[in-house]
Order: C-alpha cells, then structure tokens, then sequence
C-alpha cells in the first residue's frame, strides 16, 4: 500500500527561482490495483515518483510505503519497492542474466533463488532468446522487458512503473500491459504513470490527473467521465486541466 | 557499512570496466605495450640519426681568409668537414639546413699568427640543430687544435718546456654510489610518471562509473535498489582505485624491462661514448637505481592513489555528462603534474612543511627514496598526511552521492 499526504517538492533554481515540482499531492494505492498518474510531460509526476522511491526527498509532506515511512528508512522502502522509471537505463556492457543477477545481489537474494526467479520473468516476459546477450544491442523492447525484470527481480510488494511502454511498439507493449494487470492479479499495489490516455482507461482502476505539480481529480475513469461530461479520457484530461471547457 | 554490497557494486564496476575498450587502453595497453614501443622506437630512432650525423661528413663554408693559405689549406684537409664555394647567403643557408656551419676568418690571420698579434675567428651555426652541432664542434675542436700546435711550436723554438702550460693537473671524482647518481639524474622523472599514469589510470574509470552513469541514466537504476549511497560509493571508489593501482604497477614492470633492456640496447652505448670523451671516468659511474627504494616509492602511491580515486569521483560526479567532467578532470593533469615536476627543481628539498603538501610530497620522497635515502619520520609524516587527505577526499565522495542536487543535476 502506498499513501501520500500532502506530498510536496520545491526545487531552487538559478534562473527561475523556487519552482514547486510538486505542491500538496495527497493519494492512497491500494493491494491488487493499479493507480494511473495521468499528466503531460514536466506535470510532476516523475518527481512524485522518485520521491516515493526515496530518489529525493519531499520537501515537505510525507508518504508510507508498504507501511514504511520514506524518512525513517529509505533503504527498507526500496526493498519493498519496484521502481521503473524512462530515466532509469541498464547497463549495456552486461547481459539481460548479469543485469538480473546484479539487482537480485544489491537486494540480499541467495543465488539459486535469483536463477528461480530470473527464469520465472524471463518465462513470463518472453526473454528467453536474448537473456544471455549483451544489453547494449538490444531493441527498445527487449531493453524494456529487461528493465522490468531487473525492478521485480526481489518480487516486490509495491510496484512504480513510470511510462513503461514509452518508444514500444505494439507487441512489446501489449506484453508489458499484460504482465503489469497479471501483478495486480498477485495482489500487488501499482503506480502506472503515463500520458497515454488509451492505456489508463485500459488498465487503471483509480486515475489521478496531476497538472503542474498538483493532483486535480481522481477517481476511476467511469466516475471522472461523469463529473466532466466527457466521452473519452482525453476529454476528461483536457477538461481537468482547464485547456477545455466544461459544459 | 553492508561490506557484502560493497563487493556487489565493486565486482560488477569491474566486470563492466573490464569490458569498456576506453578503459582498457589507458589500463593496460598504453602502460603495458605502448611505453615499451614508444621507449625502443625513440631509442633506436635517435641512435640511428646520430650515428648516421656522425658518420657523415658536415658542409662548411668559409668566409675571408683568402689571404691566409696556411689556415685554408689545414681546414681542406679536415677529414669530416666539406669546404663549398662561398655565398653572401651563408646565414639564411645555415637556417635552411642547405648549410651546417661557418666560419669566419679575419683578414691576414696567418700574417697576424706569424707575428704574434691577437686574432680572432667566428663559427656560425644553428644553436640546437644535430648536424650544425656537429660541425660547430668539429670546427671548435679543429682551432683548438691549431692553436695548441702554434704554441707548442712557439714554446719549443724558445726551448720552454710544455709543462710552463699546465703546471697542475685538476682532476674530479665521483664518489656517490651510482643509485645517487641515478637518483639525482632520474630520480625526479620516476615520481612524475607515476603520478600521472596513477592519476591517469583513474581517470578514465572515475569519470565513467559517475558521470557517465548519469548520463547514460544507469545511476538512477542503481540508487532505487536497496543499497546505500555509501556502499555504491565505496564500490565504484574501490574500482577506480584498483584500475590507477593497476595502471602504476604495470607500467612499473612493464617500464623496468624496458629500461634494463633500453640501458643495454641504448644507454650504456651513449654512456660509453661520453666515457671516451671524459677519458673513460664515466663507464664505471652509470646511474642505478635502489630496488628497494623503488619499491618503497610504489608503496607511496597507495595513498596517493586513494587521493586521485576518491577526489576524481567526487569532482566527476558533480558533472551532468562525461563529457563536462572531461572539461573538469582534463586540466587536473597539469594541477597534478606541477607539484612532481616543482620537486625536480635543484634545492626543492623534502622538510617537515612540504611534507604536508600532498602531491609534492610524495614526489620529493620518491626522489630520495630511488636514491636509496630512507628517512622514516618523513616517509611516516607523508603517509600519514596524504592518508588524511585521501580520507577527506572519500569523505566528500560519499557525501556527493547524498546530495541530490548533484545526482539529479539537469
């Protein structure tokens, strides 16, 4: 379970100042679904993200992840935790395996219980034809899928998939959509956030549209569509945020 | 502190170093097959031009003197000088190297000789150019001679002894032993190499496994895993301290085959032949080096090696790119160099004060110690010193990796 409470990062910057990345974001994930931050580029949500995986530290506010403090122990709520993110990158000098096996170690797992699970993900994530190849010539595809292995190699309970299916093409996202509703199946609590309109109202069970820095509406998508009136997610989006009006 | 995660980041930094061509090049090839290459093709490249200069006959021109037969005639039969036509052109010939030398006779030279009345004669020669050298010496060397012989000819038609010439004799002897000499002569170059190849073979990795993680986002992969900041610290630190201690000690034995095959192939053949001109004195006096105090000096590195490793990351991790720590790190070199190469100054002696200033320190010490001086206050107070400073520099390594202005610098 993850909840945030009045979550806030404010950022100093020479040219512009204080810039509040994130102001007063309040939400709670529960096990077995799946909660979509929904918002354009520069919203906010990757800085509330790493703040929940304790990449940075929120300014003011505080969260609780798989009932740990952000604060109190960083170090236990990212053994608990799978974080994804477009900016976190995998070594292209290592195989698919080693990247796995590296992860599993810096988590404490016994080497026949990182062989059990590697074999698992790479079952479950059709990677078994390129697990023993170098990262660096892998396609966008098979880099993702290696990514997600090496943020569930620890099985965590808490899962943060920021924009997964970035730069996929069909197949690869279809399998990454699946695999990620297969995790809540487990009982595991997920964060989705992306600004694909399609995949949250696909795969979301709670949506939360975040514009510049704040949490404007949440709910599931059916609910949103009635409190706007609008017929699709974009126009959801579109209306939440202001840059349409709401009739 | 989790030593076992340490290992983790450490074992897997070197699996992937290991891999990285970049690396690789400034860890072991260059110290291992370069220097050696580069050391005999320079050797045998310069031994060969000199010989070949030697062997040859140098291009004279003289200016004047055409009413002195006596000393034109004694110059012609110069065995290694070529007499050609004179031009008014000689100096810009000279500067083209169409020309080795000149030599400039006053008028009635002989008459003046003949009477007793002063003279003198000017060479023309391209200061630093081999061949002009050569023929500059050769034609110093044949007056000296000439003037020798017209006084020894003069003293002996007044019945004076030669000895009036030379009443004493005036002899020097080395008495150092030859690691002493070797010392003073090399004995500031070897701290220069081994500080730069150490702070070198840090470089490369120190720049990669931080900035160049950021930039190619792998670092924020690594810091949402479990393991601490201090941990990956210590890891990627203990890698770049292995890849500067490696590039040292390979370059250490690559360097001393080099030099003991260089000293046979080349040295002692050069040594030889400024033997013959010093009248054989020189032969017995070539310069060596103590073993144990080399070895001493490859000890000293350690510290010194744990101040590169730990200051470089701590300066690269500050960079968005490896590319701006490239622009950080690049001019370091000299920053680095200077303190070693201020140590191979005459009278830039190791005392309690420069023992404390790190870099120069060590380089003094290595200075003393090739030379077989083990003064064990000074080598502990440097150890020591450079150990307080390689700590701090770790210290501020591992509080960058606490600081997300820096981790998240866009």
């Amino acid at each position: 379970m993850i909840e945030a409470r009045q979550l806030t990062k404010v950022f100093h910057d020479r040219k512009r100042g204080e810039v509040r990345a994130v102001d007063s974001v309040s939400f709670t994930c529960h096990p077995g679904r799946i909660y979509g931050l929904l918002g354009v580029n520069g919203a906010g949500k990757t800085t509330i993200l790493r703040m929940l995986a304790t990449l940075l530290q929120p300014t003011s506010g505080s969260a609780r992840v798989a009932g740990i403090e952000l604060t109190d122990n960083p170090g236990a709520v990212r053994a608990r935790l799978g974080f994804l993110a477009a900016s976190t990158a995998l070594y292209g000098r290592l195989t698919a395996r080693e990247t796995i096996t590296y992860f599993g170690r810096l988590h404490g797992m016994r080497p026949e219980e990182i062989t059990r699970r590697t074999d698992t993900l790479a079952a479950e994530l059709r990677m078994e034809d390129f697990l023993d190849r170098r990262v660096d010539r892998f396609s966008t595809g098979m880099k993702q899928k290696t990514s997600i292995a090496r943020t569930l190699v620890h099985d965590p309970d808490v899962i943060i998939l920021d924009e997964p299916t970035l730069g996929l093409d069909v197949l690869a996202a279809r399998t990454i959509v699946a695999f990620v509703r297969d995790c809540r199946d487990r009982g595991k609590t997920v964060i989705y956030s992306t600004h694909i309109m399609s995949e949250v109202e696909k795969l979301c069970d709670t949506i939360a549209v975040v514009h510049g820095g704040r949490l404007l509406a949440e709910g599931s998508h059916e609910e949103l569509k009635q409190r706007t009136g609008a017929s699709d997610m974009e126009q959801v989006f579109l209306r939440t945020i202001g840059a349409e009006a709401v009739p | 502190m989790n030593a076992r995660q340490v290992f983790t980041v450490y074992a897997k930094e070197l699996t992937d170093t290991l891999r990285d061509r970049r690396t690789l090049m400034s860890m072991f090839v260059v110290p291992t097959l370069l220097i050696p290459v580069i050391f005999f093709a320079f050797g045998a490249f310069t031994t060969k031009i000199v010989r070949k200069a030697r062997s040859e006959t140098q291009a004279i021109m003289v200016i004047g003197g055409d009413d002195s037969p006596g000393i034109r005639a004694a110059l012609a039969s110069h065995p290694k000088l070529k007499i050609v036509p004179t031009t008014d052109d000689f100096r810009n010939r000279i500067s083209e190297k169409t020309l080795r030398a000149a030599v400039e006779i006053p008028h009635g030279f002989d008459q003046a000789i003949a009477e007793g009345r002063p003279a003198s004669v000017k060479i023309f020669t391209y200061e630093g150019e081999l061949r002009s050298g050569l023929a500059a010496n050769e034609l110093d060397r044949f007056f000296r001679d000439y003037r020798e012989k017209l006084i020894l000819s003069k003293l002996s038609k007044r019945n004076i002894p030669r000895s009036i010439l030379k009443p004493f004799d005036i002899t020097r002897q080395n008495v150092a032993p030859p690691e002493k000499v070797g010392g003073n002569l090399i004995g500031g170059l070897i701290p220069c190499v081994i500080i730069l190849l150490s702070f070198s073979g840090a470089m490369y990795p120190a720049m990669d496994l931080t900035a160049g993680e950021k930039e190619r986002g792998t670092m924020e992969t690594l810091l949402c895993s479990p393991v601490g900041r201090r941990e990956i610290a210590l890891g990627k630190f203990f890698m770049v301290l292995t890849a500067s201690l490696a590039t040292v000690v390979l370059s250490a034995l690559s360097t001393a085959v080099t030099l003991g095959a260089g000293v046979v192939l080349f040295a002692r053949d050069a040594m030889a032949t400024v033997a013959q001109g010093a009248g054989g004195a020189a032969r017995s006096a070539l310069p060596a080096i103590d073993p144990t105090g080399f070895l001493l000096a490859l000890a000293m590195v350690l510290p010194l090696a744990v101040l590169f490793s730990s200051g470089l990351i701590a300066l690269s991790l500050f960079a968005k790119s490896y590319k701006e720590a490239q622009s950080y790190v690049s001019p370091l070199v000299i920053v680095v160099l200077l303190p070693a190469m201020l140590a191979t100054l005459p009278g830039v002696d190791l005392n309690a004060t420069l023992a404390c200033v790190p870099i120069l320190n060590v380089a003094l010490l290595c200075k003393e110690l090739v030379s077989g001086v083990f003064n064990w206050g000074y080598i502990s107070l440097i150890f020591i010193s450079t150990s307080v400073f390689a700590a701090l520099g770790l210290i501020l390594a591992e509080r960058m990796f606490n600081r997300e202005s820096v981790l998240f610098r866009s």
